[in-house]
């Protein structure tokens, strides 16, 4: 019953009609700027954050933000199957079949099956975070300091073990992003600190002027390195409605996927990267027909798609229950939610019932909002693919600028911006993921503290950490991941996985 | 942590090839799909180190010294009172020892080159958040917003001057109309130097 009452809470805040105009706005900005091939979501929602700080009201501005990434995601797919050009690493196995699709003069059914899939997975996601979150909140509300801390851990470790590429150099990168969170100054001394002498700085690196230049900009340097001419495969897609024979056949596969996807998405890091590339291998082995893979089958498409955006959604558990972020684009919300002064964490459900319950309702508004506009959009949508590269640049490079200046009028962020923008460039060149970066720089004051106070509690005494049994009991999965992970015979696997999806 | 695979014994016919656990790529782009390694050591057999990753290496080491050395300049304090510096000075030298680590690893085998540089982008995409920043005072909104456009215009070599100048017209005059006047950002929309 009080699942019902919360539910009520939340579509009473959410189906407003201004949240619903913020949602609203937020989808279609986020799949403008999601069809743009190369530019993911995590760079979507990084460039478009400072835009959701206009609004005031954190609850509108984390629905749109949401909205965004919805929104983000199916542009992304758009790409994936009309350019073969995933916009986000999640995609990428839509682009398989649902390229194939299109060539096959099928783009319209493709677009429509990731549509449906998508909503579908949305729906069912939706109820699952309804459904967990509570829970999952009471248990972290009985939380100390010891065992946030250990949790943090957890969801460093998990960050570093779904990270693309090298382990050591995703530990790193956590590292960098645990001390760049540390910068300014120190909340309980009040002293300055690792600041290089720069107190324009002020308290903490602007996180926004971060995200924009690691992702957003990084990502601007990466496209730049090679201009290449795009080419849509077809200007009019017709042909939306799939068939009876074509529902059917996407019915199951939706409905694995979306199952797969929502286990996987709970996990911190990426797990909607790995829950598209699971929910194929399965649709691969129970079809009847597993020769039409990669040529153009339907489940091909459905499967994944139901998979990650399942996924996509479940993530979002972690991070209002627990204030953990499981991916970059959590971190994101995280950032936004400090930003407007909510402290993300288990005491968010009970001290904010309308922004937790309305976000959580947002979700599936966004997802009908998807459905319903996105389809009869299509045609704009392909459109905006053919818009060259050039004419974005300066587009874009004007909206961050305003849009990080816009936070806080202070100047340095621009040249935070500038120097995030070639470290990113840098990183990326060095083939070390951002994301593990992005996480750190979120946990690092979040640790600190719990670290701090965790060792006042226990008059100074670390092993407060292995003997406290949760604390302890965090710990020893952190350290099994870790293993695990560097385990030669998984290590190979979990290359496998990740240059199959390159 | 000792990377496992740090002691390995290059293959039998003496063809030394990178660690798969240092090679793959972040990221979800489709062109720089790994190339078996394999495939480029003949064409790579005189450089004697994965340039990338020793390059990676050393930028994690500066970076791990640079902040320990901040850290050691506020106070530390004990495990009952962690001061400002305890846990800057304990992650930057986890990071310089895995920096160190990183190194190690990378010397001895061969790695996929870094590829080409976007360093026109870099000079035109990196200088317009800075002007940006150096005019929006000054002259104001509408001129700072202008001159980030042209600049940033020409990241692209495809970009035209008329185009370009075309652009950032449209583009100042949009900004102006959504975040000035709509969204009522408080900005000077000319600037103290503008005003005379």
């Amino acid at each position: 019953m009080e699942l019902i009452n919360n539910l009520a809470l939340g579509f009473a805040t959410a189906s407003t009609l201004n949240n619903i105009g913020f949602c609203l706005i937020g989808v279609l900005l986020g799949t403008l700027i999601g069809v743009l091939p190369g530019i993911g979501a995590t760079a979507t929602i990084a460039m478009l954050l400072p835009i959701t700080f206009q609004i005031g009201d954190p609850v509108s501005s984390l629905i749109m933000l949401a909205g965004i990434y919805y929104g983000a995601q199916y542009g992304g797919s758009t790409t994936a199957i009309l350019i073969n050009m995933p916009g986000e690493s999640s995609s990428a196995v839509t682009a398989i079949d649902g390229y194939q699709m299109a060539r096959n003069g099928r783009a319209g059914v493709a677009l429509a099956t990731a549509a449906i899939g998508s909503f579908v997975a949305g729906t069912i996601a939706t109820v699952l975070i309804a459904l967990f979150a509570p829970p999952l909140t009471t248990i972290a509300l009985k939380f100390g300091s010891a065992e946030y801390c250990s949790l943090m851990i957890v969801g460093l470790v998990m960050s570093v073990a779904l990270a693309h590429g090298s382990v050591i150099k995703a530990v790193a990168m956590v590292l960098l992003g645990l001390l760049l969170g540390l910068v300014g100054i120190d909340v309980i001394s009040g002293v300055p600190r690792l600041n290089f002498g720069i107190t324009q700085l002020g308290d903490q690196l602007n996180f926004v002027a971060i995200a924009v230049g690691l992702f957003g900009i990084a990502e601007i340097l990466r496209n730049l390195e090679d201009e290449r001419t795009r080419q849509v495969l077809m200007s009019k897609v017709t042909g939306l409605m799939p068939t009876r024979e074509d529902f059917r056949r996407m019915t199951w596969p939706i409905l694995r996927g979306t199952a797969i996807g929502s286990a996987l998405g709970i996990l911190p890091g990426n797990g909607a990267v790995l829950a598209a590339f699971a929910s194929y291998t399965v649709e691969k082995r129970l079809s009847d027909r597993p020769q039409e893979f990669g040529k153009g089958a339907l489940a091909g498409v459905a499967g994944p798609e139901s998979a990650n955006n399942a996924g996509a959604q479940t993530s979002f558990i972690p991070m209002l229950t627990l204030g953990i972020p499981a991916n970059p684009v959590m971190a994101l919300m995280i950032g936004a939610m400090i930003i407007q002064g909510i402290v993300p964490g288990p005491n968010v459900a009970g001290e904010q019932p309308a922004l937790f319950w309305g976000l959580i309702a947002s979700m599936w508004i966004g997802n009908l909002l998807l459905i319903v506009l996105n389809l009869p959009l299509i045609g704009l949508w392909v459109k905006l693919l053919t818009v060259p590269y050039y004419v974005l640049f300066p587009i874009i490079m004007a909206f961050c600028s305003i849009g990080v200046y816009s936070v806080n009028s202070n100047v340095y962020d621009l040249y935070i911006v500038a120097f995030f923008g070639l470290l990113g460039y840098f990183l990326l060149k060095m083939r070390c993921e951002p994301a593990p970066l992005l996480l750190g720089f979120v946990l690092g004051p979040l640790l600190e503290e719990n670290l701090r106070r965790a060792m006042i509690f226990s008059r100074g005494d670390p092993s407060t950490f292995v003997t406290r049994p949760l604390s302890a009991g965090l710990l020893v999965v952190a350290a099994l991941i870790l293993v695990v992970v560097l385990l030669p015979s998984v290590r190979k696997k979990r290359d496998e996985v990740f240059v199959e999806e390159e | 942590m000792k990377r496992p695979g740090s002691t390995r014994i290059d293959p039998p016919d003496g063809r030394p090839k990178a660690s798969r656990f240092f090679s793959s790529i972040p990221g979800g782009r489709s062109n720089v799909v790994a190339v078996p390694n394999r495939t480029r050591v003949d064409a790579m057999r005189k450089m004697t180190f994965d340039t990338t990753n020793a390059i990676c290496g050393v930028f994690f080491i500066l970076s791990g010294a640079i902040f320990a050395a901040q850290s050691l300049s506020v106070e530390l304090g004990t495990w009952l009172r962690i001061g400002p510096g305890g846990l800057p000075l304990v992650l930057s030298i986890l990071l310089a020892l895995l920096g160190v680590v990183i190194l190690v690893a990378a010397l001895r085998v061969e790695g996929e080159p870094i590829g080409k540089l976007a360093w026109r982008g870099m000079l035109f995409i990196l200088l317009a958040p800075i002007v940006f920043g150096l005019t929006v005072r000054p002259l104001g909104f509408v001129p700072a917003v202008f001159i980030t456009a042209m600049i940033a215009s020409f990241a692209s070599y495809k970009m035209t001057p008329l185009f370009a100048l075309a652009l950032s017209v449209l583009l100042t005059i949009f900004s102006v109309l959504v975040f000035s006047y709509g969204l009522g950002l408080p900005f000077e929309r000319f600037g103290p130097m503008l005003r005379w």
